[in-house]
């Protein structure tokens, strides 16, 4: 249509004249209503409409702590357990925002784990990885910022040990520090700014999600098999197969939430973040949230501090490239003998870093961590190149319904509009 | 479908328990449970036990540890009356000001006030124990690890040092504290309280009574936080059954 109003079939009156005007229901229907999805999803395809629950969880508790929170060294500490104490369901509010942000980690390394066992990051999907990416750096900023927050000894050390890394790169490192703590140690200058950030990247993150979603509508879904869907007959309608499916796994994932905010609320965190910060005392050991103990222990693995710090920088950012390193056509790793062999291992040794992060930096654990950061590495540049050209692939499914329903005719109410691919 | 959502809850169970695995502190003696009867997701307080803790607290520990986070008024949860609260406040004077002619003043103590803190900062409270800074206990319980059963052990581990240990001059030897050197002297002492139910007033009585009374200092939300929680995970249960047979009527033809 050239100009004037959006031909619109929303029988309602009222919401038609706002969709011819403003198409935003059209859209709706057409993205989340009839949007054609591979009917053969696993519930690992759950993990992103969980995510993105999540996120709103997290900003909507997030809005209401900080209006009861002070930002200030003095008083920031008090104030969270204040909150705990005197404002109204306040230790619910707080429970679930610092679980959640566990939760939200969880979730989202299974959402990156399915994408790359199904290599859902080949093409043409690389665009929607490395968005994906961005948004799990910007995670990584946001939850550093927020644990810093209460004030606490590991907020006040674990501050302390991060930004020091920055101080690492030759030039520029020691400005960088001084940058983000505001003067010349960790202080009121640094929570306060840290504050405002935490305020302020959340709502980045929800920036591009929407450039993620907008990237995966584009290109559509991966699936289990790794094909492309051929015709209506390999896709159902989002809704209402896929909306049925996502509420399911949605009580699953609040029944597991719930289990930590009600039953064990302190469980993932650290004791000693309900000692007051004290930049005179020095924690036995200064250990991050669990969920950086992978890239903890990888920067602990290098001798030389630059090195650490490249190299654990280096284990995230190697992922923007992952489209390019593993060149096999086949997507889905039930395909690939060998490379599915290798990632497993591959996982194990994010499992073992995790695990060696959280230990003292002194033998056995400094040896292990190598061998599994040497891995970590190796598996993205020397053994998906590698089996790229070497591996034989298992041979592939004609299409997503002969995988599924055995190639026999297909049920009436099964099948979606025909793909509108752009 | 189900092996794969098998391994899903494997990765998310094997990332739930290597956290605190991963952060458990080593070289601290083992602390046994004493099995409190908050502990358990349908934990409840005891009250008598958790009320006779703060006689404890009020007279003997407070002589050297602040809880600044507690009000008096905190205390009508653990079951004393509104006069029992006026009156345990009025004990202590508090200072309060500016008045109109801009002088600070003492006054009895409200059930509104914060608990009074024995020293008036951090430097008069090292100068009044060697040096050492005896910690504000208002969150201890959630401070260290094992919580409440910590504090238990802590309390009733004095002792003489094993033979080759050397215990620095000031210094306590302690089973379980972390070094095994202590500055606080062993608090509690047969028969230092008088408790008005008659329990007897053994160390371990009261080193139970005080870590109930320190938990619930820093947890006072656990109960309802728990009752919530089972109304919570029942619901969603129910509701995850819905859900599952709704999803599997839609997919019934897609199959
Ligand atoms: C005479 C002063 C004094 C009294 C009375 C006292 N404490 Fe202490 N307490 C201290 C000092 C000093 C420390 C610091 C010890 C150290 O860091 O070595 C301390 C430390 C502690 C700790 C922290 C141990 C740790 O893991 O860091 C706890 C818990 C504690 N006291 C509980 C109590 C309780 C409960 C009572 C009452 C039954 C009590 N204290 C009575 C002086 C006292
Ligand atoms: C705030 C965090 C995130 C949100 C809200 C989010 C949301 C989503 C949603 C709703 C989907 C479609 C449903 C699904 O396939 O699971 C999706 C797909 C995808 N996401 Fe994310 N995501 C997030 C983080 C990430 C990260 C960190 C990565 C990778 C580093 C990533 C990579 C992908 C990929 C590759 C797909 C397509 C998967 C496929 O079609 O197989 N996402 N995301």
């Amino acid at each position: 249509m050239a100009s004037g109003l959006h031909n619109s079939d929303i029988p309602n009156p009222v919401l038609r004249w706002i969709d011819q005007r403003m198409p935003i229901f059209t859209m709706m229907q057409k993205e989340y209503g009839s949007f054609p999805t591979p009917r053969n999803f696993n519930y690992f395809w759950n993990f992103g409409a969980l995510a993105m629950v999540n996120l709103m969880i997290m900003i909507a508790t997030g809005i209401f702590l900080a209006m009861h929170y002070t930002p200030h060294s003095s008083m920031a500490f008090d104030s969270v357990e204040r909150i705990m104490r005197d404002v109204n369901f306040g230790w619910l509010l707080r429970y679930v925002h610092a679980n959640g942000a566990s939760m939200f980690f969880i979730v989202v390394y299974i959402h990156i784990w399915r994408g790359m066992y199904y290599g859902s990051y080949k093409a043409p999907r690389e665009l929607l990885w490395m968005l994906g990416v961005v948004i799990f750096l910007l995670m990584m900023a946001t939850a550093f910022m927020g644990y810093v927050l209460p004030w606490g000894q590991m907020s006040f050390w674990g501050a302390t040990v991060i930004t020091n890394l920055f101080s690492a790169f030759p030039l520029v490192g020691e400005w960088i520090v001084t940058l983000l703590w505001g003067g010349f140690s960790v202080d009121n200058a640094t929570l306060n700014r840290f504050f405002s950030l935490h305020y302020l990247l959340p709502f980045v993150i929800v920036g591009v999600v929407f450039l993620h979603i907008v990237a995966l509508h584009i290109t559509g879904s991966n699936n289990p098999l790794g094909i492309e869907p051929k015709g209506p007959q390999d896709t159902l309608p989002f809704h209402p197969y896929y909306t049925a499916k996502d509420s399911f796994g949605l009580v699953i994932y609040f029944i597991v939430f719930a289990g930590l905010v009600f039953f064990a609320p302190n469980y993932l965190g650290h004791p000693d973040n309900y000692i007051p910060a004290d930049p005179l005392v020095t924690p036995a050991h200064i250990v991050p949230e669990w969920y950086f103990l992978p890239f903890y222990a990888i920067l602990r693995a290098v001798p030389d501090k630059l090195g650490g710090v490249l190299m654990m920088f280096g284990s995230i950012l190697v992922w923007f490239v992952l489209p390019w390193l593993d060149r096999s056509p086949v997507r889905s790793m039930r395909f690939r003998p060998i490379a599915r062999i290798c990632f497993l291992l591959w996982t194990v040794s994010f499992l073992v870093l995790l695990w060696c992060g959280g230990k003292p930096a002194e033998e056995p654990y400094v040896t292990i961590s190598r061998f599994a950061a040497a891995y970590y590495f190796a598996y993205f540049l020397v053994i998906l190149p590698l089996l790229s050209r070497i591996e034989k692939p298992l041979p592939l499914p004609e299409s997503i319904s002969r995988a599924v329903l055995g190639g026999g005719p297909l049920p009436a109410g099964a099948a979606a509009k025909p793909m509108e691919k752009a | 479908m189900l092996r794969t959502s098998l391994k899903a809850l494997a990765i998310l169970g094997g990332l739930l328990a290597a956290a605190p695995a991963a952060q458990a502190a080593e070289g601290a003696a083992h602390i046994p449970n004493q099995g409190f009867s908050f502990q358990g997701p349908f934990g409840v307080y005891d009250r008598a036990s958790a009320q006779r803790g703060f006689q404890v607290y009020s007279q003997v520990c407070s002589a050297c540890h602040a809880m600044h986070l507690m009000s008096y008024r905190n205390l009508r949860d653990l079951g004393l009356t509104e006069q029992q609260v006026a009156a345990i406040a009025s004990q202590v004077q508090v200072q309060d000001g500016p008045n109109d002619e801009g002088q600070m003043f003492e006054r009895p103590g409200r059930p509104s006030d914060r608990f009074r803190s024995p020293f008036p900062n951090p430097q008069a409270a090292r100068a009044a124990n060697n040096g050492a800074l005896p910690p504000d206990l208002s969150v201890i319980a959630k401070a260290r690890e094992g919580g409440a059963n910590y504090i238990y052990a802590l309390l009733t581990g004095y002792g003489d040092p094993p033979p080759d240990v050397h215990i620095a001059e000031g210094m306590h030897y302690n089973a379980y504290f972390p070094g095994h050197q202590i500055a606080m002297a062993r608090p509690l002492n047969p028969d230092q309280v008088e408790f008005a139910d008659h329990t007897p007033a053994t160390v371990e009585n009261m080193a139970r009574d005080v870590a109930t009374f320190l938990q619930w200092a820093a947890e006072p939300e656990l109960e309802l936080r728990h009752s919530m929680g089972i109304k919570i995970i029942v619901f969603l249960l129910v509701l995850a059954g819905l859900a599952y047979a709704v999803k599997r009527k839609i997919w019934a033809n897609a199959h």
